[in-house]
């Protein structure tokens, strides 16, 4: 009868199989929660990686090439010739940013709609959530295909026996050393990843709302999940926003 | 179609405004340090120290509130808090740390092997 009392302000679906919630949460929350921070871990690996090398200020490697300003790397913009822009520093970068947080607000919204039980919100917030996902995705591959093929002037600098630079891969960069190119590929490569597998996810119990299995259930705290891993990508972005193009 | 009309009925509760007013709140913070982080990018293209501390700073703003708010972290039991907060921000300090003294680091090793 203690546990009883104990447990009469806990909710019925947070309970676990012993009949108690450690710190009041679902037992699927919880390990939401710890897996977001095991997953913060590698992120951090790779940011404090990019820190390192960004702030060594040892141009001798690579045949003393400067570590790249961002501002005047990812500086362009899809349609900038027809408008006459040369350079538009951060603006397609912050577009996305924007987009993302967007979508990070949308599915706020289905979290709440679910917990009223809104069918319907729930379905709309949802979609809204995909779609800035898949529109995130878009732009972050039109912005590879850019640094990728590189732009019609070339590198700034000329490499003993191998001359101008065009484009970026993983084992050369006109924009500075290869680096560069390298941390580029894995850290945004690492949280579009995770972006897409978001999207799935998002699309998955977008599919499981639509058939009303939550609604069966009797409560929607899957979204609550989801709901999870969604701003936790949104988070690193602002954290991937800040270290590899504002610094 | 007919299995839809199964489905137990729940009452759908009406929208509580004051806290769809708060989400509104939290997006306006956010779009509103993102500007800021944009206006000091171009007023300062040079990147002086102090810029980068105060990104750093408006970075972990944003982080506060997508993860107090939009998580719903600060709503939770004080232990949950903790047990997410604490090692993150022992990372944080990481990331700080290389940024500021990967040089430092960088010598001590290299000179290390020399």
């Amino acid at each position: 009868m203690a546990a009883d009392i104990a447990l009469d302000k806990t909710e019925e679906k947070d309970l676990w199989g012993g009949g108690a919630a450690p710190m009041k949460a679902s037992y699927g929350k919880l390990m939401m929660w710890f897996f977001l921070v095991s997953d913060a871990f590698t992120f951090t690996g790779f940011l404090l990686a990019y820190g390192f090398a960004r702030f060594r200020h040892v141009p001798a490697n690579y045949f003393d090439v400067e570590w790249p300003n961002p501002d005047h790397v990812f500086n362009a913009f899809p349609f900038m010739d027809v408008f006459g822009v040369t350079a538009a520093p951060l603006v397609f970068v912050g577009i996305m940013t924007f987009i993302l947080i967007l979508s990070s607000v949308t599915m706020v919204l289905a979290v709440e709609a679910g917990k009223r039980m809104d069918k319907q919100a729930v379905e709309k917030y949802m979609l809204w959530t995909i779609i800035g996902g898949i529109v995130f995705l878009g732009c972050q591959a039109w912005e590879w295909t850019h640094f990728i093929h590189g732009t019609a002037e070339g590198s700034a600098f000329e490499l003993p026996g191998i001359g101008k630079i065009f484009g970026a891969d993983l084992h050369q960069n006109q924009y500075g050393p290869p680096a560069f190119a390298d941390y580029f590929f894995f850290i945004t490569g690492f949280h579009g990843t995770h972006v897409l597998s978001g999207v799935i996810l998002n699309l998955v119990i977008y599919n499981n709302v639509a058939i009303g299995t939550y609604q069966k259930r009797g409560h929607y705290e899957m979204i609550e999940k989801v709901g999870l891993y969604w701003h936790f990508v949104d988070l690193v972005w602002v954290f991937v926003f800040t270290f590899f193009y504002l610094v | 179609m007919a299995a839809y009309n199964e489905f137990p009925h729940h009452e759908v509760t009406p929208a509580n405004p004051k806290l769809i007013a708060n989400i509104w709140k939290v997006t306006g913070i956010l779009a509103l340090v993102t500007a800021v982080e944009f206006a000091l990018a171009f007023a300062f293209p040079e990147k002086p120290e102090w810029l980068i501390l105060t990104y750093i700073v408006l970075t972990l703003v944003k982080a506060f509130f997508i993860v107090a708010e939009f998580m719903h972290l600060g709503h939770e039991q004080k232990s949950l808090i903790y047990s997410i907060l604490l090692p993150l921000g022992l990372l944080f300090w990481g990331i700080l740390a290389m940024l500021m003294e990967a040089d430092a680091i960088y010598n001590a090793i290299i000179g290390w092997w020399n």
